[in-house]
Formats: structure tokens, sequence, C-alpha cells
């Protein structure tokens, strides 16, 4: 079978042009784009310590990008990722900083599992509402998010804080982290923990999901084509339900690797902006596991370098989240880059028709 | 020369397609000249760039001898061309004057007495029966159609073109509509009738011109063709009309619905208290004019609409309550009306589309994880017994494929579920002359084999060509239930389409 590589062409497309319209801005506020860039890439790369970070970065928008393409790919639009990851990292803090006396390898699973089931519990509810009363996905996920903001809040101000500030939680202790000192010490104090193997792991799952079972099959069916499904004898509510399920279980990691092993506590009155970097790492990544596991590492890399870019040059960080802002349109565009580029091609066509016209 | 219209060498091109490759057609003053094509042939294409919704990349337009730019329809309108399009466009809520008027009512304030006076006027004149102040909602599909040929007359149009009008009118309406046709020529009138029913084009027209794959095949006297030749001319090869059917006796009851009441999407009842059976070794043909319970009847058997009251049996046991795989494991397979909608899941290959009602069994997958390679042999097995044409084999996209192709990827699905009754709603909609040929041999087959067939057609050729029995459907009652032999009246059938019932007339 011949690869379709549109999607992937699309994507650098985006990019390629977001980082052009990023050099432009750069220009605008009299800063030398090749220099902004080569900091920007440098703050990236420069050291091992800061190569980790990029994929520490990464690992949670890994998965709350999963989250979303898995939402998308059975046609469903789950803005509620925030929302779910709040309470999937909720739920692993309030395990974490309760069993400290259990051991490692029993807490760590425990933790795992509570944010699975809290982050999957925040998405049957709009799977549900979505299946029984028809209410709007987006609308439904957009509410959750606030239900879940306001938990937090009180619960974790309430039950949970170290008694020292009121805003966050107590620190994590060592044993619930997902941090490994001995990797931590290898990457010279890179925040790169045990998320990475976990999201990297969802990706191959998810993949292995859309691709290989019938359940992916029925899945994307309903994601395509809701009234040939129906049509097939597949339960079109019940898949709604279970990808809703499914997506709010992987945000639910996110906030896992989020809160227990980059930030090691939980802040409240915050929506953590990873659950809305996620539709945007998904539609870059063109809504396939390996896309969002590319994207995500790319926006990685602008979050863990603009810092050292705005250090070393005039250019304010706030640039590098520009250009993410400026991908995500031209992603979300492409449809229209697309249509310009055919009626360029049909343009230069009929130029040579033109050209070569007259034969009659 | 007395041409009132001419295309000159027109050139269309489409990324990737060329719809129209050096095209010619001329219409002379007062005539009908029939454009005949397969579908996809570039008959659309071409009244479409007349109408001035598309551009040409080359040729030239003639009107009145006089070269022309038509950029947009205005300009077709200001040049005295109209066109009835194949869907109305009428809003519903609105009076036959109204709707007329719309787009040049000019002014502030609405003259409508004038304008009905003189929509009545060119109603009288041309025939065409109809009162202005009637809403378009109250009146029937054949009324809504002349209130679209009234549109063009009141805009002074002196040229019409026709897309394919006969698709949704009752056998008595198509008389009626030809009758207005020839109206139209007697006031001066020309016209362009786009079709692909030869009987319609012996019958009214004057010329007819053939394309065939975006080029003219040739433009023909219709007095002087028979409807063989144009067949020919057409598909590009001997095609053949007859139906080869054998007699076969009926068996079993395989499908027996008792009293079933189903609502339409308007939340009436779009089907009464409807009985029927279908036997093994029998096609029962439900004829009717689109919209009067076909559409609820199918739904409710196959359980994507739910039914009210009423049994649905199929081999003595009540499937009313069933879901729809359990329905289908029943022994129902189901070739839908809308095959993009239903039928096909557009995005998936070929190989998913062939197991979409079976993947989750075995061979194709067990304990919930696909066999690729077991799908993919399934699929080039049925690619091969149903001639599925293809690009890239299995792997092709359903929406690779032409319409002829993926209904034959259904038929062939569906077939081969092997189930005692067989559903085909409309198997052959926008279909070439060839494919049809082709899935009218298999429903045949299926019968033979034993199969009970329910065909639901809106083409009553359709229906008597391959029907056993014919139950007449109108406003979701069943008016007669008729057996299909030689003492059968094509025009009682027609009348009971409109509803009338037998004795009645």
């Amino acid at each position: 079978m011949k690869k379709d590589y549109t999607g992937v062409i699309k994507s650098l497309g985006a990019v390629l042009l977001g980082l052009l319209a990023g050099a432009i801005l750069m220009l605008a506020i009299g800063a030398n784009p090749l220099k902004g860039f080569f900091y920007l890439f440098q703050g990236g790369f420069k050291s091992i310590e800061r190569f980790g970070n990029i994929f520490a970065i990464a690992t949670t928008l890994i998965l709350t990008g999963l989250s979303v393409a898995f939402a998308f790919r059975t046609g469903l639009f789950n803005i509620g990722a925030a929302g779910q990851m709040l309470m999937g990292g909720l739920c692993a803090t309030m395990i974490g900083l309760s069993f400290d006396s259990l051991p490692r390898i029993i807490l760590l699973p425990f933790m795992f599992i509570v944010a699975l089931l809290g982050g999957a519990i925040w998405g049957i509810i709009p799977g549900l509402l979505k299946a029984r009363f028809n209410v709007h996905e987006v609308v439904a996920t957009i509410m959750m998010n606030w239900i879940a903001y306001w938990i937090v809040y009180y619960v974790i101000g309430d039950y949970f804080t170290s008694g020292l500030l009121e805003t966050e939680s107590a620190s994590i202790p060592a044993v619930a982290q997902l941090r490994l000192p001995w990797l931590t010490d290898l990457l010279n104090g890179s925040y790169l923990n045990l998320g990475i193997v976990v999201s990297i792991a969802c990706v191959i799952i998810i993949k292995f999901i859309l691709d290989r079972t019938t359940l992916g099959y029925e899945l994307k069916a309903v994601g395509y084509n809701r009234h040939a499904a129906q049509y097939a004898g597949i339960k079109v509510n019940r898949s709604i339900i279970l990808s809703m399920m499914i997506a709010g279980g992987l945000a639910g990691l996110a906030g896992l690797t989020y809160y227990t092993g980059y930030s090691i506590n939980i802040q409240i009155g915050v929506l953590p902006t990873q659950g809305f970097d996620g539709i945007a790492v998904a539609l870059l990544g063109a809504t396939t596991p390996w896309g969002v596991f590319f994207s995500a590492a790319f926006f990685g890399l602008l979050h863990a370098g603009k810092g050292f870019m705005s250090a070393n040059t005039i250019i304010p960080p706030q640039i590098a989240d520009t250009i993410i802002a400026i991908i995500i349109y031209f992603t979300a565009t492409s449809l229209f880059i697309e249509k310009m580029w055919v009626k360029m091609k049909t343009r230069r066509l009929e130029k040579k028709n033109i050209k070569s016209g007259g034969d009659e | 020369m007395d041409y009132i219209v001419e295309m000159l060498n027109i050139r269309k091109e489409f990324p990737g397609v060329l719809a129209n490759d050096n095209v010619t057609v001329q219409l002379k003053q007062g005539e009908i000249l029939a454009l005949l094509g397969e579908n996809g042939a570039g008959k659309s294409t071409l009244m479409s760039i007349l109408f001035g919704l598309f551009h040409l990349d080359k040729g030239k337009i003639k009107v009145r001898g006089k070269e022309v730019q038509i950029s947009n329809p205005n300009d077709a309108n200001n040049l005295g061309i109209g066109m009835v399009h194949q869907h109305f466009k009428l809003v519903e809520t609105f009076t036959v004057t109204e709707n007329i008027i719309i787009g040049m009512e000019g002014g502030f304030v609405l003259d409508r007495k004038k304008a009905g006076a003189k929509i009545k006027a060119l109603s009288v004149q041309y025939g065409l029966n109809i009162d202005p102040d009637e809403k378009i909602e109250d009146i029937t599909v054949g009324m809504q159609q002349r209130v679209e040929i009234l549109k063009m007359l009141y805009r002074d149009a002196e040229v019409l073109i026709f897309d394919e009008p006969t698709a949704v009118l009752t056998p008595q309406e198509i008389r009626e509509l030809m009758q207005i046709m020839r109206n139209l020529i007697k006031e001066g009138k020309s016209i362009i009738l786009i079709t692909h029913k030869l009987k319609e084009i012996k019958e009214i027209a004057d010329r007819c011109t053939v394309i065939r794959r975006g080029k003219v095949i040739g433009s023909v006297e219709v007095a002087e063709t028979s409807q063989q030749q144009m067949a020919n001319m057409m598909v590009g090869r001997e095609v053949s009309f007859s139906v080869d059917k054998g007699e076969k006796e009926a068996g079993d009851v395989v499908l027996e619905i008792n009293g079933l009441n189903v609502l339409n999407n308007r939340k009436t009842l779009g089907l009464k208290d409807f009985s029927l059976n279908v036997r093994r070794g029998e096609i029962m043909g439900v004829a009717g004019v689109e919209g009067n319970g076909q559409t609820e009847l199918v739904e409710a058997i196959t359980g994507l609409r739910k039914s009210e009251t009423g049994d649905i049996n199929i081999l003595g046991k009540n499937i009313a309550k069933y879901s729809i795989r359990k329905r289908n494991e029943s022994g129902i397979a189901h070739i839908p009306e809308d095959r993009h909608k239903f039928g096909l899941v557009l995005e998936y290959s070929l190989s998913e589309n062939f197991v979409l009602k079976s993947y989750y069994q075995q061979p194709y997958s067990k304990m919930g994880l696909l066999h690729q390679d077991v799908i993919d042999q399934h699929a080039v097995k049925l690619i091969d017994d149903f001639d599925v044409r293809a690009g890239q084999g299995e792997k092709s996209p359903a929406s690779a494929l032409s319409g002829g192709n993926q209904q034959k990827a259904i038929l062939g699905r569906e077939i081969d579920l092997d189930t005692d009754l067989l559903i085909a709603v409309q198997p052959t909609r926008g279909l070439d002359v060839g494919a049809i040929e082709y899935i009218h041999k298999r429903l045949i087959e299926q019968r033979d084999s034993g199969k009970a067939v329910l065909l639901v057609s809106l083409e009553l050729d359709e229906i008597l060509d391959l029907s056993d029995r014919i139950a007449v459907v109108n406003s979701g009652e069943l008016i007669d239930l008729v057996v299909n032999d030689d003492s059968i009246d094509e025009n009682d059938i027609g009348l009971m389409m409109a509803g009338v019932k037998k004795g009645e007339a």
C-alpha cells in the first residue's frame, strides 16, 4: 500500500509557516530572527538536561494530545482534557499524600489507576450526556472543566495544603513521585521522569487499538460515518461513551505525569494549559498517535528553548507562544492552504493549456 | 443557421478529470434536444457552463449567432436561458407567486397582485394549471416542478434546460410534463432535456446528442434512431434491455409484516397499519412515488427506525424489538437507499467496508483483534466475484470508487452475508446502463437461489422488470398488491401510486 504522507506534509508546512511568521515578528521588534531561532533551538539542545526537559514537557502534552486525538477519531471534540487532567492529577495527589507509607512499587501503580479512573469518569459524564440527551460534548466538557477546577480548589485548599501556602498542595513525597533519582542525576537535574514511559506506552497502545482491534474499527467507523456504523449494527451511543472514557483516562494520566512527575504539587485556581495545548498537539499531529508524539516533542522544544532565547536576545518568550499559536492557526486552516495549492496548480495547468492551445 | 444556442468546442477540466473534451452542442430554435449520457459523462458540467455556474477552459458559446460570455446565472437569465434543476429550489412556506418573484422583487413594496396576474396568465397560456396563491408545501411534486417552469417563463426565458425532470414524477405526471413541453415548443421556446431515459427521448425529443466520457459521440435524429442504437452509443457497446427472468415457484414466507405503524421525521404516521409478506424465491417490488412510506418501511424492518406497533417476523420470529445487529444476524441483508450515508464508510478501504457487518466475527477477528490478512483475502475474493473496479484493489478507499463500483461493492457485501432476506432499495439509482444490467442480474440470481427479495424502487420500469409481485404504496398505506404477469397494466399502477384505489378511477 502506498503510504499517505499528506498529513505529515501539511503539518510540516504549518510549522514552517509558523516559524516564518515568528521571524517576521522578530524582525518587527528589531531583533535578528536567525539569532532568535539559534538561541531558541540551542535552548532545547544545548545540554543533556535541557534535552531531557523537552521530553519532560512533552510527556504531558503527548497524553493530552492523545486524549483529544482519540476522541477526534470517533468524531468527538474533547475540550475537556484540562478538567480530566486536573481530576486525574487530583486523585493521584490525594493518594500520594495520604498513603506515603506504602512501598513505592504498590503506591505508584495505585496512583496510576486512580488517575486513570479520575480522568475516565470526567470523560464518561459528557459521553453519557451526549449519548442519552444529545448534549454537545464541547459544552459538556467545558462545564466539566470548571467543575474540576472548583473541586480542586476546595479539596486541595481544605485538606491537602502544607499549611504554609494555601494556594497549592503539599509537595508530593519522594516515594510518590514519578521522578527517578538516577535518571535525574544522569540528565544533570532534568525533570524527565517515569511519565515519559507512560506516555510512550500510551502512544503504542492507542495506535494498536485504533489500527488492529475491532474496538478501534468500531470507534473509527462511528467517527467517519455515524449512519453507516449504525446501519452495520455498531452501538453508536456505547462507542461515544467508551471513546470519551478512554480519552478522559488518557488526560487523567497526563495529570498524573504533570502533578506527580513535573511540578510535584498541584496548584488551586489553575486550569492547566496543557489540556488546551493538547488540542493543538492533536491537530498538528494529524490526530495520529505518532503524529501526536512528534508534535508534542516539537512543542516541548519551543517551551524548553524560549527562556534561553529571551535571556540571550531582546526577544520576549511570548514570541515562542505566538509561534505556537500561529502554527495552530495554520494547521486549523490547512484545508484552506490545500485549496490554495490546488488552485495554483490548476492555474498553472490552464496557462500551459492556453500556451499549447490554438491547435484547432 | 437557425441555431439559438451553440456551445462550440467546449473544454472543461477539473483537477484530474477532463469533464468536457472538445464538446459541441447546438440547439435549434423551437426543438427539443435531448442530452443523453451516463452518470459522470459530463452532461451536467456542460449545462452548468451554459447556465454560468462553471467557467469554460476553452471554446465558445453563441446565443442567436452572437458570441457571449456567461459568467454567472444572471448573465444566463438575461440571455433568456433558464434551468429547471433536478432538486427544486423553492421556499416551502412561500406561495407560488412569492417563489417566482424571488430575486426580482424590484422596488421596496411587493406588488403581489400584478405578479400574480402575470403568473396566472402564463399558467393558462402554457396549460400549467397553477394557482399563484397556493403555498409550495401544499402542492404536489409535479406542480412544484411546474412552478419552476413558471419561474423561467416569468423571466422571459427562451431556452429551457430540464435536468432529469422525470426522476421525481409518477407516470401520469410524466405524461403531463411531456404535454407541457409540447406547449412550450408551440409557443416558440427551445428545450434542452438532460436525461438517461431512452423512452422519454423517443417520445418527446427531436434530436439527441450523446455524450460519453466527456466527448460527443454523435447527434442523431430521434425519429430515425432506435432506443437500442442510442443505448449502444451511450454505453459504447451492445446493451441488453430484456431482463432474463425464468418462472419460479415461491416458497415459504420469510418476511411477514403485520399491522406495522411507523412515525416519519415529522412525527406523524409515515406507515399506517401496513401488512406484507415476502416469500422464498420471489422478488416483491414496492412501487410508489418518493416519500410515501418506503423509507419508513425499510428502516423499520432493518431497525434504523423504531416502529410504534405491529410485528415484523423473519422466519416466524418477531424481530420488532431486536437491535440492529441482532436483526442483521437474524437474516437481513440490506442495500440501502443512500450508499454514501449508510452503505459505506467512505474513508475506509474496500477491505474494511467489506467486513462492515462481519468484522467482529471469525475469521475476520478473534478476541477483539482484527485479522487483516483474512479481511484482505475476503476483499480480493469479493472484488473478483462482483467485478468491482478499484485503482488500488482492496486497499482503495471507498471514496475513490465510481458510483457503480461502490454499489457493486455494497451488493457484494450484502449478498455474501448469505441471508434469507435481501432488501434492495433503489439499487440502481444514478448508475449507468451497464451497471444496472449487472445488478439486476445478480438480484434475480438471488431470487432464483431461493432468497426472498424486497425491492423498493422509484423507477416503475425497474419494478415491472424484476418483481414477481408488486405492492403499491401511497401515503404510507398499501394501496394494492398485484401479481406481475402479462395482464398487468402500467397505467393502473400509476393511478394507484397516485393514491387511487382500484375501482375508484
